[in-house]
């Protein structure tokens, strides 16, 4: 008979072996729906981490397709560490997007750097008012954030699509006759155009696009306010126990309003760094299609909501998304990189169970009939 | 009289309904058992493909041929649904994390897709698929006979599922009840908790693969990648918005079967609105609901089963 016991205390080093377990466990298993498939799975990992890692201007094109993860890792983290479960990163994201194009178009005549800054506030605020909406109805309602921000996720790309393809928006190129018939948004100009570093040194040279950057300092910020703040201790509280932080006086309304924004504004910066880093202009197809604000759940989760992990675990997935992107086709077919993730995700949930109980394999059968 | 607009769109919002009663029936058996799944998305894609491989492989009568296509597709979702019933149930993991996982694996860019695109399905015309059947020859009454009488056999299937009656009126519907409210309660009954929510999360998983299958051997009679295009989310908010009662749901199933029918029907007469507004009223509507649901006054009558979402262990009770 196979029991679980609570762990008292949790060791260190499994903080690390779970997610690199599950993402081996998560591979061996992919790999037995590769081989059932009849595609060779060693054959089809190697072009995978040749063309996501290795071959020329591969970790280039992974960063790209980690940018975007990042933030909606980090989105995702923000608020599940306080238990506040925002699936709206997604149309969040798109609110960052569609606020940071507008300042862009808006503002392209001023100096460059001007422009940039409106933008990357633009984002935050725009992905930052979405998230209000779940917040509000969370604090004054009651209302479960999981649904709310979810259903608004399906309206926010409704909405996104409504400003391109169905009306003659702001945002919406209406200067040549193509236009007319093929609906694309309006394009930016250079002074909203992101620049990135080129890292010289690595062979080929390694582009960094600004909004990674911007990530990796996102990441920074948020560490510090979850662990050397009075904020950040307010919510780790919240999270643990609501009752226990009411009973501290702690407010709680304030908190989650508060957290659903700070998530909401760097899913935001996301939609604003695929503006202007990456797209150069709103582009409704490429961002509803891209599901980035679901698989920054996977990522908060496999990093157990670590400001740093999700930077790292981005990486990763980012890596995987843009072999995807790169080898679809016949020996590598499409819809692989949705099944690893999904499995990793899957490894990485049966995994935490190895990290909270003990496993153990009693002498005598239990006198219960089931354990669970 | 039967072409009038008011007729056609409602005849339509049955038939669009359809996949989403199957799905959000099945999911509010997993939810009454206490089960939040949100993996109905994957599990309606992947029973929707594999609905749809069984019709071009499996050789026989049509009537033969579309029976075992909504088995396959059955069975697909079951298998779905049991991944989450085994991290959920046996392995307690968090219940929203698992359900976008089985999203992500099974959906619009996952299994669905990659099984798709490996059985060559893509760009084929049906071999068979579900046409309107004239039931007892009424089709032609006015008004009721297109929306009742004249749809296809996946429609009548679906009044056949009473669940109502299963969850009101026996013994193990009233257990189910008892485990999604209160599972330490029904444990001390000498219900089995585990065995009750497994079941009850893989026939909801069943339910959700009919009723992707009702895209790709009725509605939409092939296959592409990503077909439900967010179906399963509608059905998660249709268990919402039907306060988890099954004969709600059958009401707000054609409501927001007729919401997602009626740009086309008004397409076709040549009226242009823009399709966003009628196909974002499901969401709008179900925040409103969930709303009205939440704050309060009707909490006590109307409320979600009070331990969805929440595993159970009987010793950490």
């Amino acid at each position: 008979m196979i029991r679980f016991e609570r762990r008292l205390e949790q060791p260190r080093w499994l903080a690390v072996a779970v997610p690199v377990g599950s993402i081996l466990v998560a591979l061996l298993f992919a790999g037995v729906v590769l081989a059932a498939t009849g595609h060779n799975p060693i054959h089809a990992y190697r072009r995978l981490f040749d063309s996501a890692f290795v071959a020329k201007g591969a970790l280039s094109e992974t960063l790209v397709s980690a940018t975007p993860l990042a933030f909606t890792g980090l989105a995702a983290a923000v608020a599940f560490r306080m238990q506040l479960f925002n699936i709206g990163a997604e149309g969040q994201l798109y609110f960052g997007a569609i606020a940071a194009a507008a300042a862009g178009l808006r503002l392209h005549a001023l100096p460059k750097p001007l422009v940039i800054a409106s933008m990357i506030v633009a984002g935050c605020a725009g992905g930052a008012a979405w998230g209000l909406i779940p917040a509000l109805l969370k604090a004054f309602f009651r209302a479960n954030e999981i649904i709310t921000s979810l259903m608004l996720n399906y309206v926010a790309a409704l909405f996104l699509n409504y400003l391109i393809f169905d009306s003659a928006s702001y945002w919406r190129d209406t200067s040549t006759p193509e236009a007319q018939v093929f609906p694309q948004g309006k394009l930016l100009s250079e002074s909203a155009t992101w620049p990135a570093t080129t890292i010289t040194h690595a062979g080929p040279g390694l582009v960094v696009p600004l909004g990674f950057l911007l990530a990796v300092v996102a990441a920074i910020l948020i560490w510090a306010l979850y662990s050397r703040t009075r904020f950040g201790f307010e919510v780790q509280v919240l999270g643990d126990s609501q009752r226990a932080a009411r009973y501290a006086g702690m407010r709680t309304r304030r908190t989650i309003i508060a957290v659903f924004c700070l998530s909401g504004a760097v899913a935001g910066l996301g939609g604003a760094s695929q503006d202007g880093d990456f797209r150069h202009l709103l582009d409704p197809r490429g961002l509803t299609q891209s599901g980035y604000g679901y698989a920054g759940i996977v990522v908060a989760a496999l990093a157990r909501y670590n400001p740093f992990g999700v930077v790292l675990i981005a990486f990763l997935l980012g890596g995987l998304q843009n072999a995807g992107y790169t080898l679809q086709g016949a020996d590598f077919p499409s819809g692989l990189v949705g099944v690893i993730q999904g499995l990793i995700l899957f490894c990485a949930l049966g995994g935490e169970l190895l990290r909270r109980y003990r496993i153990r394999l009693a002498r005598r059968p239990a006198p219960v009939v089931e354990s669970a | 009289m039967n072409n009038s607009i008011l007729v056609v769109v409602a005849a339509s919002g049955v038939l669009y309904g359809t996949p989403l009663l199957f799905a959000a029936l099945g999911e509010l058996l997993a939810e009454r058992s206490g089960v939040l799944n949100l993996g109905v998305e994957g599990m309606m894609l992947i029973g929707a493909v594999m609905g749809f491989w069984a019709v071009q492989r499996i050789h026989g009568s049509s009537h033969l041929v579309l029976s075992a296509a909504i088995l396959v597709a059955a069975l697909a979702g079951a298998l779905m649904a049991l991944i989450h019933a085994f991290l959920v149930v046996t392995l307690r993991a968090n219940q929203i994390v698992s359900g976008l996982a089985l999203t992500i694996f099974a959906g619009a860019a996952g299994l669905s897709s990659y099984l798709g695109n490996d059985l060559e399905l893509g760009d084929q015309p049906a071999r068979h698929a579900f046409e309107p059947v004239d039931l007892f020859g009424l089709e032609k009454l006015p008004v009721i006979g297109p929306i009742v009488f004249g749809q296809p056999v996946l429609v009548y299937g679906s009044w056949l599922c009473v669940i109502a009656i299963y969850l009101a009126r026996t013994r193990p519907g009233l257990n189910v009840r008892a485990v999604g409210e209160s599972p330490a309660a029904a444990d001390a009954m000498g219900i089995n908790v585990a065995r009750y929510r497994y079941a009850h999360t893989i026939v909801g998983g069943a339910f959700a693969g009919v009723g992707g299958a009702c895209f790709s051997l009725s509605i939409t009679p092939q296959w592409v990648d990503g077909l439900t295009s967010g179906a399963g989310w509608i059905a998660i908010a249709l268990v919402i918005f039907a306060f988890w009662r099954p004969e709600l749901c059958l009401v707000g199933a054609y409501f927001f079967g007729a919401f997602a029918a009626l740009p086309y029907t008004l397409q076709a007469r040549g009226v242009t609105i823009a399709p966003e507004l009628f196909q974002s009223l499901p969401y709008v509507a179900t925040i409103v609901v969930l709303v009205l649901v939440s704050a309060g006054w009707t909490k006590r009558r109307l409320g979600a089963p009070a331990s969805l979402g929440v595993p159970y262990v009987r010793e950490e009770l």
